[in-house]
């Protein structure tokens, strides 16, 4: 790691000790992010001239928030050094007990209610299994309830769709306040929420903590699995939340609703900067990557580029995010250039 | 007597494997009435599970190495779609070629993967994440979204997938073949055993020797060349090509090798087992629909199967970690 500065003695230099360098606040990854959201938006200004207006940008809000209510609880999931890949079966699930709970005759505030119950029941499942089994690493978990998940929405709707929803709720995915829609405004208060958890609690400095070493944390009097369980608990219960907003949206609810969501969901939060080797990372650049992904999808679909060369870009984007850092710390050793050249020699 | 013990505990996973797979086959035999081991199905059992059994071994080398491949089921597409494009302007062409072309179009997107791996150090789950939707881009962009159907498909070309040799499908027949390489390199050659050293620690391995960065290039290139292969052999027994080509197969492959036993943190794993998880996933695909069990019920009754064996394992492998200790009389 390029950024931990050692001691003559061995030690560790702590954060906090190492005071102020304005070298080290320029090169940190949140600027290369705003960076990136610059460019995405000079683009999108200079392709397509109805971009740069505010009704517009609210708008295209709209479209990707549902993701951005799952990167929060995913980005400390990623921290731990863990993954969730049910969340958008757990969204599909949720949404469609909702839906048979509405067509079953149950008013719709309770649906929802049921809604949010089954994805925090969904959320703790995972945590559950993954604190009791210690040695199951969480992506294959989750990729077996996945699957679950997903199959148990198809036995209860199968390839049905339901729809007709009160006319109030489809105000959360198509209401405003103002001009700035209902789910921007949640999304801001989520994030700020996440953000105070993180960053000025207990529970955030614990999970950062367990992200770099979970049997340290143990040892250190850290309840471990208490906050995996919680912290995957409260993922299933974002989860159905997106899924309210998502339905809402739609204005119906169908098994294979979400379908790929958790791969978009999880490339905004490693883009964002939090690293999935654990213990790295913050909702600012979370925040961030929603957006410049969010942006970049929008401005591109406005100037008609297909959805097919928008998933390159995506992809590509990714990959160039998470390695330029790589780059970074490497391009400075010499044997970064010879190992391209030819065999780098053997260290004594 | 001692020996029998040895064998029990070493082979703990692959026994308790055949266990439930004998108990699945004989409940299914029952409730199907006779229906499920008869020859002819047996045959259909393997031809369908072959594609997801060749696909298994690769993945489980690149597993071994503490990595992981979300990208093969965009290389599948991309490598089927690449050759039958070829093959739709060029009726004439052979078989062998066009499989050669979609082995080759796999073994650059694998190396691809590769670089991104070991060279730019980006985690494997990100990297092939990353990669998945550029060759699933490409895809598209290569078929221009339109299908490759069985009438732009030549006769010699279909036959692959429904001709025999010596009697066995050839698919089952690239599939053992398959295997037994990849058991002798495995377990026989050098660099087989290195990806193993590499997968238990890649530090420890880079201070004896091991060229680690080599070694992880190599298992993503030949995930990414066994990645082709199954592509294009998909893509002749479904006789379509089209950009959505095996979505989320990567997720079953998994699946097959986590049943089989190898270990997500690297380093376990073993050729054996993982052909005994891949036909497990295939004797499930099949036997569902003889007992009856409705489409909408076939995927959860398959995850919760997924998880309760994975469960089951780790249960077991305590248990057998517990008796190790205490045999050992500290």
């Amino acid at each position: 790691m390029a950024e931990q500065v050692m001691k003559s003695d061995g030690t560790r230099i702590v954060a906090s000790e190492r005071g102020f360098s304005f070298k080290r606040f320029i090169l940190q990854w949140e600027w290369m992010l705003v960076l990136m959201l610059v460019i995405v938006n000079i683009i999108n200004i200079s392709f397509s001239p109805n971009y740069a207006n505010f009704t517009n940008v609210m708008n295209a809000m709209r479209d990707f928030l549902d993701k951005a209510i799952v990167v929060f609880p995913m980005a400390f999931v990623i921290m731990l050094g863990e993954i969730d890949i049910s969340v958008a079966s757990i969204m599909a699930l949720s949404s469609v007990i909702m839906g048979v709970c509405f067509k079953s005759g149950i008013p719709m505030g309770t649906a929802i209610i049921i809604a949010l119950l089954v994805g925090t029941a969904c959320g703790f499942i995972n945590g559950i299994i993954l604190v009791k089994f210690k040695q199951l690493s969480s992506m294959i978990v989750t990729l077996a309830t996945q699957i679950i998940f997903r199959g148990i929405a198809s036995i209860l709707l199968e390839t049905n769709s339901v729809g007709g929803f009160p006319s109030w709720f489809n105000q959360f995915g198509w209401g405003k306040v103002g001009s700035v829609p209902i789910i921007l405004i949640f999304c801001i208060v989520e994030g700020l929420f996440f953000a105070y958890l993180l960053h000025f609690t207990k529970f955030g400095r614990r999970t950062y903590a367990m992200g770099n070493s979970v049997t340290v944390s143990r040892f250190s009097g850290i309840k471990t699995d208490k906050i995996k369980l919680i912290i995957f608990t409260v993922t299933g219960l974002m989860s159905a939340v997106a899924a309210v907003f998502l339905a809402s949206k739609m204005g119906s609810v169908r098994p294979d609703v979400a379908k790929g969501y958790e791969l978009d969901i999880i490339a905004m939060v490693v883009l964002g900067g939090v690293s999935s080797a654990g213990g790295k990372g913050n909702i600012l650049g979370t925040v961030l990557s929603i957006l410049v992904i969010g942006l970049l999808r929008y401005g591109l679909g406005l100037i008609n580029v297909q959805s097919q060369i928008i998933m390159v870009i995506v992809g590509a984007l990714l990959i160039i995010a998470v390695a330029i850092p790589n780059l970074k710390s490497s391009i400075g050793r010499p044997e970064f250039l010879k190992s391209f050249i030819k065999k780098t020699p053997a260290k004594n | 007597m001692n020996n029998i013990k040895k064998f029990f505990f070493s082979n703990v996973r692959e026994l308790s494997l055949i266990l439930v797979i004998i108990f699945i086959s004989i409940f299914v035999q029952f409730r199907s009435g006779g229906n499920f081991l008869t020859s002819e199905n047996i045959r259909d059992l393997f031809t369908e599970s072959a594609i997801l059994a060749i696909l298994s071994v690769g993945m489980m080398m690149v597993i071994i190495t503490a990595g992981i491949d979300l990208s093969i089921g965009a290389v599948m597409a991309l490598a089927g779609m690449i050759g039958t494009t070829l093959l739709k302007n060029n009726q004439a062409l052979s078989p062998i070629i066009i499989i050669l072309v979609a082995i080759l179009v796999g073994t650059v997107c694998g190396m691809i993967n590769g670089v991104l791996v070991s060279r730019l150090r980006i985690l494997p789950i990100i990297a092939t994440l990353g990669m998945m939707n550029v060759f699933r881009g490409i895809t598209y962009i290569v078929s221009g979204g339109g299908w490759v159907l069985q009438n732009n498909m030549s006769q010699a070309f279909l036959g692959v997938a429904t001709g025999s040799i010596l009697g066995i499908n050839n698919l089952v027949a690239i599939a053992i073949l398959i295997y037994v390489i990849g058991y002798i390199f495995l377990n026989y050659t050098r660099t087989g055993r290195q990806i193993y050293a590499v997968g238990n620690s890649e530090e420890s391995a880079m201070v004896s020797g091991i060229k680690t960065k080599k070694i992880l290039w190599l298992s993503y290139t030949l995930m990414g060349a066994i990645a082709g292969l199954a592509g294009i052999l998909y893509v002749c027994k479904f006789a379509a090509a089209q950009g959505e080509t095996a979505v989320g197969y990567e997720m079953n492959v998994i699946a097959a090798c986590v049943l089989g036993g190898v270990s997500i943190s690297g380093g376990m794993g073993r050729v054996q087992g993982v052909l005994l998880g891949a036909l497990m996933l295939g004797i499930l695909n099949n036997a569902m629909p003889l007992i009856n069990v409705s489409v909408f019920w076939q995927e959860a009754v398959r995850g919760l199967i997924i998880l309760l064996s994975v469960i089951s394992n780790a249960i077991i492998q305590r248990n057998v970690e517990v008796k190790a200790l205490r045999r050992r009389n500290i």
